[in-house]
């Protein structure tokens, strides 16, 4: 336990010699998706291998390594989620990715013992097969500008010292001894860093708010957004499993700012590592006083505790969460009083997200100026994306603000796989809109993407190609929210409801051209009246679609087609004369009897029975089979 | 959300009970807290059936409708019981993009009962999530606790016949 600040200091100076001695490592992806695939069973597989061998290991940082023990280490999320399990082998920083237990052995016997590479399990680019030995090197990282996940994967996850060592609590340090807490609001400010969980506040002006307007409070909070519930979004969730040190001491140098002493971080349950990470990243900092009771010795006492979320979208917004904190249905409340005046438990609160959290040690230690240097005019530092959907390699982005979604998709992300055309992005899941292939050169920033009619939300960027079909994906995103309503005010629970209604009409070929006018009108009068940020954010997805893909719409309504054969109704399956021979194949599969013919003719199908299922197109060898 | 009440009879033991007490002892005074406890409680039984729900309100001295209310809110409450295999499908916008519904249609073919529900013999349940945060094994579905990557309706024709066959 810390009691002073210069305990800490010597602390810190033994914990950095003590990883500089630990030269060799083996670090272990064991975020959600490596484990996923097997991350934890390669580690014990390597451990028991290791020990086989008779070599040294460390499982935790030890100040006593000479340099002769390897580290075995379960680090953070890697964010190359598509290629795990990840291992990253020290000091050579090679990156071995999607390794099974079966490969535990080589790497054993060939890197560790004899210090040799393996190319096999080495990254190969997906269109020219180039090779590459360093993780650095590798495309998808090395365009990349890491601050939020700077130690996301090169750190043990579950370990204080590590993160001491690289600098960690040395914000908060700076903070409570050398600055005030205007000082500390004062350089956040300066910053110009924006709340990166969806609209883009100044968090300088949230904390100085939340400071000045209720001076007399006895109490203060200090809350935590980690209810990722952007179906698509995961940077948080890498954050809180592979850096939880980093949240903690963002939110006591939070705490110190606006005057509060206890914190809340709200997470949801589907992430049970997030949770049992920061359960423990919690336990050890008080332990080692950098949370609790007069924090090394300087006063400043600050308390934290973890509340589970129960699945339930609209906690994201940040007057839901905190009803949900005290234990209630998460519906929101109306604004204005602002949660800065009175927030949870009707006191005044500071709630920033996660990925906004993260940042703070790192301006705190850098200066405002260095983390400002980053970035557009409006939009300061870097932004992370979790690139998914249709693209070479899925997983965690992080780029300078005003980097544009060509570089992302196609240098970082590899591109569009299997040689089909780029049709849009998804940006800020189901509160955000689409943006079309004649915008990818757009910089991406807050300010660009709501002039286009998205947003960036939490920062979920699924990509779509010309399979497609945007009508439905907008029906997709309206489902989602028309299920998450909370029902509280009408313009959400009934308006949204109409309006999936209209979609599911066109989608089934009912629909009329007055619709569409008639859904841009409803869009406009829910955004202008729902209560919180979920409804009034619910029909972007509709307006950026009319908006970029209204031939699609039309194609649906007037030609009564879905140009990307994705709506049933609208689609019909047709075997093709002359690549018919014959072979029954695909009357032998369908499921309800709708393809008739004899054994080396002509088959048809009957289109009255046909459920299109698609079996047919996926049995036939001859490709005769089509949708139209 | 629509939830649907169980129509399975209660089977709680004085085990689970006496667990569930325990919790609610050591909450009670802190009424903020009763999410907490709910979901301790369906730790135990698996599920929250209105039963339980009912002692849950008594031991934390509140209305039976705020419990309730609470408990039809959240989706990851359970008014029903899960089968022996819970088949958890993602259906969150990565997985959606690359397929999911496709795997979805072919859970509920099989199976021949839909999302949120359990299968008579008590031995399949279907329940649709909303992203586990795995989108680079997109589409991703779990079974209890094993999670399968990269599904395909072709594979969990598969895998089911696999897990019937176990019984």
């Amino acid at each position: 336990m810390f009691k002073t600040r210069e305990e800490l200091q010597k602390s810190r100076a033994a914990y950095v010699a003590a990883l500089n001695a630990e030269k060799k490592k083996i670090l272990v992806c064991a975020g959600t998706g490596c484990v996923s695939g097997g991350a934890l069973k390669v580690f014990d597989k390597l451990l028991e291998l290791l020990k086989a061998n008779n070599v040294k290991c460390e499982l935790e940082l030890s100040e006593e390594n000479d340099g002769s023990a390897i580290g075995m280490k379960k680090s953070g999320c890697h964010g190359f989620c598509e290629m795990g399990p990840l291992v990253r082998i020290e000091p050579q920083g090679w990156l071995y990715t999607k390794v099974k237990v079966e490969d535990c052995e080589e790497i054993v016997e060939k890197t560790i013992l004899k210090g040799e590479h393996i190319e096999r399990l080495a990254f190969h680019e997906l269109k020219s097969g180039i090779v590459h030995k360093e993780q650095e090197d590798i495309p998808f990282y090395k365009m990349q500008d890491r601050i939020v996940l700077k130690h996301c994967g090169l750190i043990d996850a579950t370990s204080i010292k590590e993160y001491i060592a690289v600098g960690g609590y040395e914000a908060l340090e700076k903070c409570i001894f050398d600055m005030t807490p205007e000082g500390v609001i004062q350089e956040v400010l300066d910053s110009g860093l924006r709340g990166r969980g969806g609209a883009g506040f100044p968090t300088g002006r949230k904390w100085d708010l939340a400071r000045r307007l209720v001076p007399d409070a006895d109490q203060k909070y200090v809350c935590c957004n980690g209810d990722e519930g952007d179906p698509g979004a995961f940077m948080d969730r890498s954050i809180m499993e592979g850096d939880p040190h980093c949240v903690i001491e963002a939110m006591a140098i939070t705490g110190y700012a606006i005057g509060a002493s206890k914190g809340f971080i709200y997470v949801r349950a589907e992430y049970p590592i997030a949770v049992q990470r920061l359960q423990l990243a919690i336990d050890k900092a008080n332990e080692m006083g950098l949370l609790g009771k007069n924090i090394l010795g300087s006063g400043f006492d600050f308390e934290l505790e973890i509340r589970l979320g129960a699945g339930a979208f609209v906690c994201g917004e940040e007057t839901a969460l905190m009803t949900s904190i005290e234990g209630n249905r998460g519906e929101p409340r109306p604004r204005p009083p602002f949660p800065a005046v009175k927030g949870l438990f009707g006191k005044p609160t500071v709630e920033n997200n996660v990925e906004t959290f993260a940042n703070i040690p790192h301006i705190i230690r850098n200066g405002a100026a260095w983390f400002a240097s980053t970035g557009t005019e409006k939009s300061k530092g870097t932004k992370v994306f979790a690139l998914g959907g249709k693209i070479g390699h899925t997983g965690l982005v992080e780029v300078p603000m005003g980097t544009t979604l060509r570089t992302i998709i196609e240098d970082i992300g590899g591109g569009i796989p299997n040689g089909k055309k780029f049709k849009a992005a998804q940006t800020g899941g189901p509160s955000g809109g689409c943006i079309p292939d004649s915008l990818v050169d757009t910089p991406i920033d807050y300010d660009n993407l709501t002039s286009i009619g998205c947003m960036m939300g939490s920062g979920g960027l699924i990509v779509m190609d010309e399979d497609n079909c945007m009508v439905d994906i907008a029906r997709f995103f309206l489902d989602f929210t028309v299920d998450e309503s909370c029902g509280k005010c009408t313009p959400c629970r009934v308006g949204i409801k109409r309006l999936y209604e209209k979609l599911d009409k066109i989608i089934n070929g009912q629909g009329e051209l007055k619709d569409l006018d008639e859904m841009e009108e409803l869009c406009t009068y829910i955004k202008q009246n729902a209560l919180c940020g979920l409804g009034q954010t619910a029909p972007n997805p509709v307006l950026a679609t009319l908006r970029f893909f209204r031939d699609e719409y039309v194609a649906h309504v007037v030609d009564k087609k879905c140009p990307a054969h994705v709506c049933k109704s609208l689609m019909q399956y047709k075997i093709i004369e002359d690549k018919c021979k014959g072979c029954t194949a695909c009357a032998r599969k369908c499921p309800v009897g709708a393809i008739q013919g004899k054994v080396k003719e002509l088959h048809t199908i009957d289109q009255a029975k046909c459920i299109k299922c698609g079996a047919c197109i996926d049995t036939c060898k001859f490709s005769a089979i089509v949708k139209e | 959300m629509q939830k649907k009440r169980s129509s399975f009879p209660f089977t709680g033991t004085p085990e689970q009970e006496k667990q569930l007490k325990a919790i609610i002892d050591a909450n009670k005074s802190d009424a903020s807290r009763l999410m907490f406890v709910m979901q301790e409680a369906q730790h135990i039984y698996g599920y929250l059936p209105f039963e339980v729900q009912e002692m849950i309100a008594e031991g934390m001295g509140m209305p039976i409708e705020k419990v309730y209310g609470i408990s039809t809110f959240y989706a990851l409450f359970s008014l029903a019981p899960k089968g022996k295999y819970n088949i958890s499908l993602c259906m969150g916008t990565a997985c959606y993009v690359k397929g999911a519904q496709k795997v979805m249609d072919k859970l509920v073919e099989i199976l021949g009962i839909g999302p949120d529900e359990c299968t008579p013999d008590g031995m399949f349940s279907i329940t649709p999530c909303r992203c586990l945060g795995a989108c680079g094994l997109a589409p991703v579905m779990t079974v209890n606790d094993e999670v399968y990557a990269a599904v395909t309706p072709e594979k969990v024709t598969k895998l089911l016949a696999e897990l019937k066959e176990r019984g």
